[in-house]
């Protein structure tokens, strides 16, 4: 097997959003929530997304699964256009990429037992399956991510934050997909779980192959994941690099601010930490600035700026950053 | 004296599935203008020992020990007394700041109506000294911004202006009830910041109540981990961060990721939170605890003193000292 498993190519996804009291036929707003969006992703590999929220990062995500529709550019699985699929290639192909959601108990049917939640996928991708494979294969699912194959009749309300998600992760995987797109899912966990989700993913993947999409918030849960980050800005990828050296040199005005405001668990690390450089907040992606989006929060802002958009550009050891007037190392 | 003295608090609802103990004998003490973090991750109680300070508690919560302010025994007053307390000498922030602020109201309005029904202010005078608290809370534009909705506004400005109302009554203390998780890094930042500035010109007592340790290395003077209702460890920010003394504080620390720092693995706490309706008689913690051993799981550990002015509860720490 060679070449990369996913490739995105110049994706863009743009929302209709109504004008407030229009009429029907008026022509609605544009909401554009991933623009030229371009990134790769190699079997067995990580890549780590990152941004505010109303970065767009889910919403990507979600576009390379397949739940939003989109506007411009394509998605390639293994060079093949998701796009010009047909319907039954469509759902064959929904068993290579599973995802994983946030809200581990909002994201389990409370209805279902656990069973009955992690063998659903097995019912649309293999149907073949006897009842008796269906149990085995739920079973060893349920093991391998660490919870009990005797708790297969509970339900999800019986179960804490961490074992749902163990859950999620295990429906997930049970149709050995070959790529999963995680959108924050650790964020809701406390501390001590958290770590313990992020381990089980690390071990799946080094067992499974698996490709992981990581998207989350937290940089440092991130930097710990990722072999690679892609930093997203206001629908644009500002920057990506391999995590290692994006953190240690970021080269972008935004990166470089994002790193600066995670606070370190040290009380003498975090009084030395320089203090923050970023003013206000995300503007509105239905009027984005003209020209860099980023400019109307950054320290480095020029004239020019307002100009053209900046268009991402290599720096060699396949570093990209889209900023002409980016911080020399 | 101390103004805030919570002494051997416990908190319990009667629940259909029996009784839960949030809090269970909670013992802590806070100066005027100081500042302490209460650590700790969801079922430690650290909320509902907020709650049971202002008499917040759900109609099936119960609250004992006591809670003295300012030398007064504050703990289930009656309503009428407590309004009194509330807002003028303890300000609370809330978690969300979109379901603690009306959709209804404008915000001046809301802002307005705190001054004018403890403070007895004219709605002139309110609508001045809400337009000067929004500016301290450095919300540009303060005098139009009075006349929006809370819709109208982002999160990291409606915590703001959270801010700004707990602040407008100049409260002695100061509870905010995880103020930055649902925002941003780099408006947490922020309003981190603004906290400091807030406390340091203000000169209010501070508690913060969160589950994340990195804002805390930065903002509190003292730090209080708890876990399943009771004090763990509680001592400096400083010390507590440099040499953590209980299983659960060392724990937590080796769990987080860190940017500065790689780590090849994360250590982690094995096991889940604990269940509050059926709690080990001795330490909380014991069931996930590395060093839990014999007395542990029978027998509480007392909260002892050691170092300067640090205080723990663990049989092992204290043994491997004697």
């Amino acid at each position: 097997m060679s070449g990369p498993l996913l490739q995105v190519q110049d994706l863009s996804v743009t929302f209709d959003v109504a004008h407030r009291g229009s009429w029907p036929w008026t022509e609605p707003h544009k909401l554009q929530a991933v623009k030229q969006a371009s990134i790769l992703l190699e079997p067995g590999r990580t890549l780590g997304l990152v941004g505010e929220s109303g970065s767009g990062k889910s919403t990507l995500a979600r576009a390379i699964v397949g739940t939003v529709p989109v506007s411009a550019g394509r998605v390639l699985w293994r060079g093949a256009d998701i796009a010009q699929m047909d319907a039954s290639e469509r759902r064959a192909h929904g068993r290579h990429v599973q995802m994983v959601f946030q809200d581990p108990l909002d994201a389990l049917n409370p209805r279902m037992t656990v069973g009955q939640i992690v063998a659903e996928p097995l019912l649309t991708h293999m149907p073949d399956l006897s009842k008796a494979q269906v149990r085995t294969k739920v079973g060893a699912m349920m093991e391998r991510v660490g919870l009990l194959p005797a708790l297969v009749n509970r339900y999800p309300h019986e179960f804490s934050g961490g074992q749902c998600q163990r859950i999620g992760i295990a429906r997930a995987l049970i149709t050995e997909p070959e790529l999963v797109v995680c959108d924050e899912p650790v964020s809701a966990l406390d501390v001590s779980v958290q770590a313990q989700v992020v381990n089980l993913l690390q071990d799946l993947q080094r067992e499974m192959g698996l490709a992981l999409m990581f998207i989350a918030h937290d940089l440092s849960v991130v930097r710990h994941i990722s072999h690679r980050i892609a930093v997203m800005y206001l629908g644009r990828i500002v920057e990506t690099a391999g995590a290692a050296e994006l953190i240690t040199n970021p080269r972008h005005p935004y990166t470089r601010a994002l790193i600066a405001s995670v606070p370190i668990p040290s009380p003498k690390a975090e009084r030395a930490r320089p203090r923050p450089v970023l003013q206000g907040e995300l503007p509105s992606p239905m009027a984005p600035p003209s020209g860099c989006v980023f400019r109307t929060r950054c320290p480095i802002a020029q004239p020019d700026c307002a100009e053209a958009s900046p268009p991402l550009t290599d720096l060699g050891q396949d570093h990209l950053v889209a900023c002409p007037h980016h911080a020399e190392p | 004296m101390a103004l805030l003295e919570i002494t051997d608090l416990t908190v319990s609802f009667d629940t259909p599935d029996g009784v839960v103990k949030a809090v269970n004998g909670m013992t802590l003490a806070l100066d005027a203008g100081d500042s302490l973090a209460i650590v700790g991750e969801s079922g430690s109680g650290k909320t509902q020992l907020a709650f049971a300070t202002l008499g917040l508690l759900a109609r099936n919560g119960r609250a004992g020990g006591s809670v003295r302010f300012d030398g007064q025994d504050i703990l289930n007053l009656p309503e009428d007394k407590l309004n009194a307390i509330r807002a003028n000498e303890i300000a609370m922030i809330f978690q969300d700041p979109m379901t603690s602020l009306n959709p209804y109201l404008r915000v001046g309005e809301q802002m307005t109506e705190v001054l004018m029904l403890h403070k007895g202010a004219s709605r002139r005078d309110a609508l001045t000294e809400s337009a000067r608290m929004l500016d301290a809370v450095r919300i540009p534009d303060a005098q139009a911004r009075l006349g929006m909705y809370p819709h109208e506004f982002s999160g990291g400005m409606r915590q703001r202006i959270m801010i700004a109302m707990a602040l407008l009554c100049r409260p002695r203390l100061l509870i905010a009830d995880e103020p930055t998780t649902a925002l941003d890094v780099t408006v947490q930042n922020q309003i981190m910041q603004l906290m400091a500035d807030i406390q340091r010109d203000f000169g209010t007592a501070l508690i913060l109540i969160t589950h994340d340790l990195a804002i805390v290395a930065g903002s509190c003077r003292r730090t209080l981990v708890m876990y399943g209702g009771r004090v763990m460890e509680t001592g400096p920010t400083d010390d507590l961060f440099e040499a953590p003394s209980h299983p659960y504080t060392r724990g937590l620390l080796n769990a987080v990721p860190r940017l500065d720092v790689p780590q090849e693995t994360l250590r982690t706490i094995p096991g889940d939170p604990p269940d509050l309706t059926a709690l080990p008689s001795g330490c909380p913690f014991s069931p996930r605890c590395p060093a839990s051993h014999d007395p542990c799981s029978s027998l509480m550990p007392p909260l002892e003193g050691f170092g300067s002015g640090r205080l723990r509860a663990c049989h092992a720490a204290r043994e491997a000292i004697t």
